[in-house]
């Protein structure tokens, strides 16, 4: 593996290889030139606006549109009334008034029986400006019949609980996944229970049990939502500018939504405002600037404003999770039982693997070695916003990773043992990799030792300690919090793990052009992760052709080969093996070349970085960039060699990659106040190969935020009425620069031994082991006030009702 | 209304209505795509412009609140030698991600030198704390400011 070898230096000054290379993207980034969708502009284009449901739960009794119509500037008012007398092909329902989601359920791209939460989608008015459309909207006059509304996933099930899905026939709130399964369950249930059962009855062990809840949260990319559609009258083109994370996938979407062909559909994804999982899922929005445009003939922008981004596209988390752990009394843990409880809102929209319905929630078991695990997931249906799964999650396993780290904090407080020392005891020693979890799933390599004494020594763990006792004795409350997690990024291997049925593999096409410049064209979609440099690098790893001239293409399903996307954090265990494989691709096809042009055979060549030169005669060379003249020139080429150095590749990865890490959370808490301030944060990834150390460390300084805010501050909640308390930056607060501190960086490199730049995923990873860091730090910190757990966000406001015995719960809204 | 706003030192001149947010007159009214909009009530700081030298979040301001006024916006940080120190300070030191804070956080980091050229990492922190990043968890645009803070104008680096 050539992780820490120093690449040579381009003529541009950046590095024909791997290492910090400024970005290519800035250089428009900082002009003010990036071209997000809102920037986009076509003539004659109109402007839609949505009008939203005030009630969570409601019947629809009429919708009046006749002012709206008459107002000055409105082109059109579709209501679902009208998206129903729309015929479509027989995929998935019969008519636009409905669309599939990423988990073969339904939902309303305009409401027409009832609406099923706050901010639902009921009316969409197309206008000559954003303006007069918003104006529009309240000329519209709903009658609705408002409802009782399931708010409580805990009451979701209760009998003569409100039926939300009536319109599938449903009698109660259940969820039935595609397969048939109304829960989903993983590991052995009664090996753990029996180990659990085992162990209450033995007097060396003990048996911790706590619930644990992930409150609903939002990504809440700086750019929100939005599309512009236009639907070429005369040659039937669909042309959507939008901001998707996974352009391909939603063409295929749109194909069998719209039912239109889809060789006429053509997704540009440009600048991409930040992702996040936002941006996965297909929002009624942007079937409704597809549908404006067909009705009116014209180019249909919609751009959501914060509120309806916060209240109506995709949510994350909300998973109530009852956890059980056994462990001996010196702390070796002998079996985890979870038991979750999932709030997926009024239509099941989670974008994940068809046969993973709660995502990858099965590496619950986390970074530790024991023989017993279990898990079971119910979802079900409330009266709130769609999605669930996005929010850096890497497919539920921020929930898990979470879920593990705060229960091991648990046991420690229980057995009297140091936290990090019960973590040391218990972790997955490097000679067990592979290592395959109770729940099934092979980790592929790892060094947890010395990823965690790292972080021990950078924070200065033992000293901490001694700072604590001290401060403690004079009533002053520091506290240390430690997280260790494992994440499974990169779906995933085509036989196990699709979305809608298309298999999570990734295609690419590097095109060497004669003066050996190349262009590299991708299925992945950067939402600012800095596809256009990292990826230049692997191909410069590769081929030694310097980054500045390989440009990388990505966002337009026209001009780039089909794949799933970016998200999961698996862009580079993916596509950025594909970028790897293709280079390669190309190495091998400039071999042959250079042995037709230098009269041997293809074996006495040898590669160094940007040329074939012969065994034992260095000066008998040809330079890719040679070689790319000759391969578009007139050199007779070997029986079976086409002309032109291009190649294209699709990856299907053989198992996902396991980035890990160990984070330690340093806080002061205000006991009178319940002010939590984060003194310090210390952040030793393990991402095995880093392309661009710079990048890396970005995204990792991104996450960490990401966690420092739901731990801290972030939360979508709810009155019983069903109105969300978190719909604007007024309510839903996301850490500023002073809330987080200077974040200190650490790293061990574990190559992933199956892939081949031995790299693993990181865009998630700090969002996935941060949270835990924090809330064990808050906890840890007000333990001596007999806490032990209290749910996240950790506002002033819970921890000074934890400190006095009286925590609430965080998703209600508190009377 | 006709207002006439000066912006990067030209004058636009244009009929708007009295409503006209200044964020959707530099953007729809000029075609100045560099601002953004990012929320309803003026949290998130990706509309800042400086309104007679002093960064405003562009969305609290009505187009006709500016008439007679000089705005500058992102596209007018670049000088006829090259970038602003800023812009070069948020690639030096990877100040971005997906780039769409950025240019308010370098209207106010530009601003926050300029009144400071000593200025400290905590009051960087302040400074741009009615602003919000979602990628880079804010310490690389610290360091980016600071990088700004340490080449002034002119000293060549930014060539
Ligand atoms: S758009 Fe959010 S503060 Fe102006
Ligand atoms: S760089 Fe994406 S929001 Fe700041």
């Amino acid at each position: 593996m050539t992780a820490v070898e120093e690449a040579p230096v381009s003529a541009a000054g950046n590095p024909i290889g791997f290492g910090s290379m400024k970005r290519k993207e800035d250089q428009r980034f900082v002009r003010g030139q990036g071209n997000y969708v809102d920037d986009v502009n076509l003539p004659g284009m109109l402007h839609g606006a949505i009008l939203r449901s005030p009630h969570a739960h409601a019947k629809i009794l009429s919708i009046d549109t006749s002012r709206a119509e008459a107002h000055p500037g409105v082109v059109a008012v579709i209501t679902g009334k009208i998206l129903e007398g729309i015929p479509r092909p027989e995929l998935l329902g019969d008519n636009f008034a409905w669309m599939p989601t990423l988990s073969y359920d339904t939902q309303a791209v305009l409401a027409t029986d009832k609406v099923r939460f706050q901010g639902q989608e009921v009316a969409f008015v197309i206008a000559t400006d954003r303006y007069t459309a918003k104006d529009a909207l309240e000329l519209i006059d709903v009658d609705y019949e408002p409802l009782p509304a399931v708010m409580d996933a805990k009451k979701a099930m209760d009998s003569g609980a409100p039926v939300i899905r009536d319109d599938k026939g449903q009698t109660d709130n259940s969820i039935t996944d595609v397969m048939g399964n109304k829960f989903w369950e993983s590991g052995n249930a009664i090996g753990t229970q029996e180990a659990i059962e085992k162990a209450k009855a033995d007097p060396n062990c003990v048996v911790v049990t706590q619930d644990i809840m992930y409150p609903r949260v939002h990504p809440a990319p700086m750019e929100t939502c939005g599309s512009v559609a236009y639907l070429d009258p005369v040659s039937g083109q669909l042309t959507l500018w939008t901001t998707s994370q996974a352009p391909h996938a939603h063409r295929t979407v749109y194909a069998m939504v719209a039912g239109l062909p889809e060789h006429k559909i053509r997704i540009i994804s440009p600048d991409v405002g930040g992702g996040f999982g936002n941006k996965v899922g297909v929002y009624p929005g942007y079937v409704l600037s597809v549908v404006g445009s067909i009705v009116t003939g014209k180019p249909v922008k919609w751009m959501e404003d914060r509120s309806e981004n916060l209240m109506s596209t995709s949510f994350a988390r909300d998973y109530h999770m009852a956890g059980t752990i056994a462990a001996t009394k010196d702390g070796q843990i002998l079996a985890v039982d979870v038991d979750v409880l999932a709030d997926h809102g009024a239509f099941n929209g989670v974008a994940q693997p068809t046969k993973f319905p709660a995502g990858f929630f099965h590496i619950f078991t986390g970074s530790y070695d024991y023989p017993h695990a279990h898990c079971k997931v119910t979802p079900v249906y409330t009266n709130k916003a769609p999605g669930g799964v996005a929010y850096a999650c890497s497919f539920r396993i921020t929930e898990a990773a979470y879920f593990i780290e705060r229960l091991v904090d648990c046991l420690a407080a229980e057995l009297g043992m140091d936290p990090a020392e019960l973590r040391l005891k218990n972790l997955i020693k490097p000679e067990q990799f592979p290592y395959e979890t109770p729940t099934g799933w092979v980790y592929d390599s790892g060094q947890y030792e010395k990823t965690m004494r790292l972080a021990m020594e950078m924070v200065g763990y033992d000293e901490l300690r001694k700072e604590q006792a001290e401060k403690r004795a004079r009533g002053e409350y520091m506290g240390i919090g430690i997280s260790f997690f494992t994440e499974g990024v990169g779906a995933g291997p085509r036989k196990d793990m699709d979305i809608l049925g298309l298999g999570m593999a990734d295609g690419i096409e590097l095109r060497v052009h004669p003066t050996g410049k190349a262009q590299l064209r991708l299925s992945v979609q950067t939402q600012g992760q800095g596809h256009e440099t990292t990826y230049a690098q692997i191909v410069a790893h590769e081929l030694g052709i310097p980054p500045e001239d390989i440009e990388v293409i990505h966002g337009d399903t026209d001009n780039t080969p089909f794949g799933l996307g970016t998200y999961g954090s698996r862009s580079t265990p993916v596509s950025g093996a594909a970028a790897a494989v293709v280079s390669r691709k190309v190495r091998d096809k400039a071999r042959l070349i250079a042995a037709a042009a230098l009269e041997c055979s293809p074996d006495d060549l040898e590669w160094s970085l940007g040329k074939w030169s012969v065994k034992g005669d260095p000066d008998r060379a040809k330079t890719i960039q040679e070689i790319a003249l000759l391969s578009h020139g007139s050199l007779e080429l070997p029986e079976g060699v086409e002309g032109h150095l291009d190649a294209t590749a699709v990856y299907n990865p053989p198992n996902l990659t396991y980035p890990y890490g160990c984070y330690i959370c340093v806080v002061d808490v205000d006991p009178g106040t319940g002010q939590v301030k984060i003194r310090r944060f210390v952040a030793v990834d393990d991402c095995g190969t880093r392309i661009n150390p710079m990048i890396v460390e970005g995204q990792v300084h991104g996450g960490l935020a990401d966690g420092v805010g739901m731990a801290l501050m972030e939360l979508i909640a709810f009155d019983e009425d069903g109105n969300c308390l978190g719909g604007s930056f007024m309510d839903y607060l996301l850490p500023t620069a002073m809330e987080c501190p200077d974040w200190e960086l650490g790293e061990t490199v574990t190559p992933s031994p199956h892939h081949p730049i031995g790299a693993k995923g990181v865009g998630e990873s700090a969002t996935v082991g941060s949270p835990a860091a924090v809330v064990n730090a808050v906890i840890d910190a007000i333990s001596p006030f007999g806490v032990r757990h209290a749910d996240m966000p950790l506002t002033p406001a819970n921890v000074w009702r934890a400190i006095q015995g009286n925590p609430v719960r965080v998703d209600m809204a508190v009377e | 209304m006709e207002v006439t706003v000066n912006v990067n030192g030209t004058d636009y001149t244009r009929d708007v209505e009295p409503r006209m947010l200044l964020v959707h007159f530099i953007r729809e009214e000029l075609g100045m795509r560099g601002t953004h909009w990012g929320c309803d009530t003026s949290n998130c700081g990706t509309c800042v412009v400086w309104v007679d030298e002093e960064p405003v979040k562009s969305c609290t301001m009505l187009a006709v609140m500016a008439d007679g006024h000089r705005v500058k916006t992102v596209e007018g940080l670049e000088g006829p030698d090259g970038l602003d120190p800023i812009q070069q300070g948020f690639i030096e030191c990877h100040g971005l991600q997906c780039g769409f804070c950025t240019p308010g956080m370098m209207m106010t980091g530009r601003w926050l030198v300029d009144k400071n050229p000593d200025i400290s990492d905590e009051e960087i922190r302040e400074g741009i704390s009615g602003q919000i990043c979602r990628c880079t968890g804010y310490k690389n645009i610290v360091e980016a400011i600071r990088w700004a803070a340490e080449h002034p104008k002119g000293s060549e680096v930014n060539a």
